[in-house]
């Protein structure tokens, strides 16, 4: 198959895919078959881009021109690829996780929440693959809309009350900046189409590129920068799976995806270097990222915490675009995918955790390490990777946004991401140590009372999460370790984005 | 033979049929007279839009009596687009009628409805189609007279008192009009548009053609209820029965800023209306207050009749907007968006139809479930909502588009940006609606009861057409564009 059929299939598989679910509604064996078959379909068609891509084709389709200029077209570059191999390949794993925690916690409406998913991927696959700023906005405006049912999936007063702030937030932020940023863009350059080096270069005065960079940072309300971050701990009332892979992967990282395609192919690299326009920027992503975390070391609910670690590491890819480097931008880049692997973990556990033991604060998770010792080693696993230690794939991303900070000379901003580091550590770290090390309530009490070597013994047993639940978050965290190794092979695939850039000759030692 | 009469056949049939409606005791029959009528404009538009597009403009002299002597009608681009839109929803919404008037309105009153309708067609396609500004008046009165018997049919007594209020608001408009035309009779001696366009530049600089643009102005602005002369409007939306909605809020108000833009652009001239007369600083305000003031107005309203109604008059401010904006791409952009206003309030009007067909009543509280009570129906109000909103993929956002990127051309950029603002506020007042249909449950006897498949398809078919006009937009924005640069004077 011709590439441009694979692009348009990564979006046309997971729309045809939420019909069928959809037919499949009274058969929930058959309905859950056709879900994994459509992402496994999916994952197939996006990786099958890879080799094309990696040898330097640039598939590109339009779709149909609505006004001279202004058109639907879909381009296949390296980051976009990237972005839908994660996307898609950790849809597979969901799936299967979603398929045990849905069933493990009874929720009703499975059907709709399944169908809502596959059409959020096609979405986001329509982001990866998005030839130009309107096709990016209307998928992106797409994924807002195709999340919201699975936000408010529970339906009582407080999904609706966060169903409101996450529709709120996001669709204001895009229609209110984002839209005015993308008809400035037209024009100012005529033209909204990604290209290589940027479409503003040498066409935007420094004070007007500085505004409409601001415009697109804050436009993009996904990419979470305070203060239009507010969305995503609302976001957290919906099912688990959602959180995992939507508010950790997809929509997030959309997000963020969007930041970093309209710093390198709208702006240019080396026209935001020269002119400065991601200053103000850069110390805003700064600070998110330092607050957020700070915010994350008081949140006891265990969601609400990866939600704000969420809204922090998200800050690094925006930090990395406005060091305006070309390693900054390699460091955001592989933020997406170190983050997605690492986050969509310590989601699963977090689900998991819920599913085996309904618990949900960090302060009642004392020694369930010893009952859930997958999980718990798991999130410990992804944890080390957020924060970035080596061997484990996070390690990259904060690498290189460190050499992108000593490149633009933003010594500051290397203390920062160290801070950040640290801060990291001192909010993830106590979940899995009050797991293993603390014992659990229940045996204390009982080591008071007479005969608790029988209670003991009961409580050491293995109680964890369904099957379907532990196989996923094994999985990815095992991913965590390998992205580490084979953290080359990403970063073979994204180096001809930041060739174009000036500063790349470190590429090629 | 017929072919070279197309310009007065347009106006002429619907208005011979009118009455030969009332002969009919039998709604049915004047229900099928008055397709044939819609039907006939809508083939005869098309093939004046054709002829305009290829060979310029074209003059006919009624009767064969030659202007001054004899009344003129003048089709260009800009009518001929105007023209093809009034048929093209006089047509849909009558497809549409037989059930819903049977519905809302009392069966004796069925032909006299029907004669009304086509008699709005005619004073609509009148008001388009001629090139004499007391002609314009003339048929300005036959539309608004019939349009005031059709709202006051509505079932709720209180369409009375705003029909009435409608009845002394318009006709305070239609004077202004009036007084403005006979003083520029008064100074020209001519009432041929062409003629006081050659006439008016000597005289400009006196008081009474002025005072004649100031009378044009205010009377014009009532007609399309322009903030703070859109009272009216409201109440005659929501009181009038639902199908009047549609075809009033599709059609009379959308000629109304034709006839401003004939009058500003043809007979005054951009130069006298912008640059001594500064037009575009005296909209500006009032344009910008009403797209802010009306859209807020509707997220508060709990009918939702009425709070689409209040949509309208913010969407009227985008259209004065865009002639306030005074460049090419402004023009142009009102002149899409007058197109494409038409079909997105068509349709949602014809959807809230289907509802109120079912449920007696537009009220937003009778909307919990409807999302499963009523699905296509309520797909066709997203589908709308969307459009009205601006989403891309629609023919609201080519219109939004334009007009954002003209506001921009002045460097303008607050008024970019409010426009934005004003689509969230849109954003809101649709998704006051589309929550409760879809994410309340269902009242505990009601019953899954789809609207019937003659209401749905003409209601679907605007829908259709709000998305084609996203996708393809040679026939909006192409033919807008030729308009906007005929009207600005500019070489083609």
């Amino acid at each position: 198959m011709s590439p441009t059929t694979l692009a348009v299939l990564g979006i046309a598989i997971p729309l045809a895919g939420a019909l069928g679910i959809a037919l499949c509604a009274r058969r929930p064996n058959l309905r859950e078959a056709v879900s994994l078959t459509t992402a496994t379909a999916m994952a197939f068609s996006v990786a099958a881009l890879f080799p094309a891509v990696l040898d330097g084709a640039r598939p590109e389709l339009q779709l149909l021109e609505m006004l001279p200029g202004l058109s639907l077209t879909l381009i296949v570059e390296p980051l976009g690829l990237m972005f839908a191999m994660i996307a898609s390949g950790l849809w597979i794993v969901t799936t299967v996780y979603a398929i045990g925690y849905m069933r493990g916690n009874g929720e009703s409406h499975q059907t709709r929440f399944y169908v809502c998913f596959a059409v959020a991927l096609a979405a986001t696959c329509g982001i990866a693959f998005a030839g130009n700023l309107l096709t990016l906005f209307l998928f992106y405006e797409a994924l807002t809309l195709a999340t919201y049912p699975l936000v408010t999936h529970k339906g009582n007063d407080e999904a609706k009350a966060g169903g409101r702030v996450y529709l709120g937030v996001l669709l204001g932020t895009s229609i209110g900046i984002l839209l005015v940023a993308i008809v400035a863009t037209w024009s100012i350059a005529g033209t909204i189409t990604f290209r290589d080096g940027g479409i503003l270069a040498g066409k935007a005065s420094p004070f007007a590129a500085s505004v409409l960079f601001a415009l697109y940072m804050f436009g993009i309300g996904k990419a979470a920068l305070m203060p239009f971050h507010r969305w995503l701990p609302a976001a957290m009332v919906a099912p688990t799976p959602v959180s995992a892979l939507l508010h950790a992967v997809a929509v997030v990282k959309a997000g963020v995806f969007a930041v970093l395609k309209i710093t390198i192919y709208v702006f240019g690299v080396d026209f935001l270097g020269d002119t400065g326009a991601g200053d103000f920027v850069m110390w805003v992503a700064a600070f998110t990222l330092l607050a957020a975390s700070v915010v994350a070391l008081h949140k006891d609910n265990l969601k609400a915490r990866l939600a704000y670690s969420t809204v922090s590491q998200l800050a690094y890819v925006v930090l990395g675009a406005t060091l305006a480097t070309a390693m900054g931008v390699m460091g955001g880049s592989l933020q997406i995918a170190m983050h997605a692997v690492g986050k969509i973990t310590l989601f699963f556990c977090a689900g998991a955790i819920y599913t085996a033991a309904h618990k949900t604060e960090v302060s009642s998770l004392d020694g369930l390490g010893r009952v859930m010792p997958f999980t718990f080693t798991a999130f410990l696993i992804a944890s080390l990777s957020i924060i970035g230690l080596p061997p484990l794939g996070g390690a990259w991303s904060k690498w290189y946004l460190m050499v992108g900070a000593a490149d633009a000379g933003q010594t500051l901003m290397i203390g920062v991401l160290m801070l950040s580091s640290l801060l990291n550590v001192a909010y993830l770290l106590p979940i899995p140590a009050r797991g293993f090390f603390r014992p659990l309530p229940d045996a204390a009490a009982d080591a008071a009372a007479p005969g608790y070597e029988v209670s003991a013994i009961q409580v050491s047993r293995i109680r964890e999460a369904p099957l379907a639940c532990v196989v996923p978050l094994c999985l990815t965290a095992l991913g965590c370790l390998a992205m580490f190794f084979y953290g080359d092979a990403v970063f073979a695939l994204l180096a001809p984005v930041i060739e174009a850039s000036t500063l790349s000759a470190r590429l090629t030692p | 033979m017929i072919d070279a009469h197309l310009p007065v056949l347009q106006v002429a049939v619907p208005l011979i049929l009118a009455p030969a409606c009332v002969l009919f005791r039998n709604g049915r029959a004047a229900w099928l007279v008055a397709l044939l009528g819609s039907a006939w404009t809508l083939v005869c538009a098309g093939l004046l839009l054709a002829h305009v597009v290829q060979s310029g403009p074209w003059d006919y002299a009624i009767g064969g009596w030659p202007p001054p002597w004899g009344i003129a009608l003048r089709i260009d681009t800009v009518n001929s687009f105007v023209l093809l839109l009034v048929a093209t929803i006089a047509t849909v919404v009558i497809a549409y009628a037989p059930r819903s008037v049977a519905a809302e309105i009392d069966a004796p009153q069925h032909t006299l409805f029907y004669s009304a309708y086509l008699l709005c067609l005619a004073g609509l396609s009148g008001i388009a189609a001629t090139g004499d500004a007391f002609n314009l008046f003339v048929f300005l009165e036959i539309s608004s007279l019939s349009s005031y018997a059709m709202i006051a049919m509505g079932q709720d007594r209180r369409a009375l008192t705003a029909s009435f209020q409608y009845l002394v608001m318009g006709t305070i408009g239609a004077t202004f009009i009036l007084i403005g035309v006979g003083l520029l009779y008064m100074m020209t001696g001519t009432l041929n548009m062409a003629d006081l366009a050659a006439r008016i530049p000597a005289v400009g600089e006196t008081t009474t053609v002025r005072a004649a643009f100031a009378f044009l102005t205010v009377g014009i602005s009532l007609k399309i209820a322009l903030l703070p002369l859109h009272l009216w409007l409201p109440n005659a939306y929501a009181y009038a029965p639902s199908i009047v909605t549609a075809f009033l809020a599709a059609t009379a108000t959308k000629v109304a800023v034709y006839v401003l833009l004939r009058f500003f652009f043809t007979v005054f001239g951009a130069s006298f209306s912008f640059t001594s007369m500064n037009l575009d600083i005296v909209l500006l305000p009032f344009s910008l207050v009403a797209i802010v003031a009306a859209s807020l107005v509707a997220i508060f309203q709990s009918n939702v009749k009425r709070m689409l109604a209040y949509s309208s008059v913010a969407q009227i401010g985008y259209m004065t907007l865009g002639i306030s904006l005074f460049n090419l791409t402004g023009l142009t952009a009102t002149i899409v968006h007058l197109f494409n206003h038409a079909l997105m309030k068509g349709a949602l009007f014809l959807a809230l139809g289907c509802v109120v067909y079912r449920l007696s009543s537009a009220n937003i509280a009778q909307f919990a479930g409807l999302g499963r009570r009523m699905p296509w129906t309520m797909a066709a109000f997203v589908a709308g909502g969307l459009s009205l909103i601006g989403v891309p993929l629609t023919a609201g956002f080519i219109s939004k588009w334009l007009l954002i990127l003209a506001a921009l051309e002045n460097g303008w950029w607050p008024v970019a940006v409010l426009i934005v603002a004003a689509s969230l506020l849109a954003v809101i007042y649709i998704w006051r609606v589309v929550e409760p249909a879809y994410f309340k449950p269902m009242p505990a006897q009601a019953v899954r009861s789809e609207a019937p498949l003659s209401l749905l398809l003409p209601t679907w078919a605007l829908v259709a057409a709000n998305v084609y006009f996203g996708l393809d937009t040679s026939l909006t924005a192409d033919i807008a564009g030729l308009a906007a640069s005929d009207l600005m004077g500019a070489p083609r």
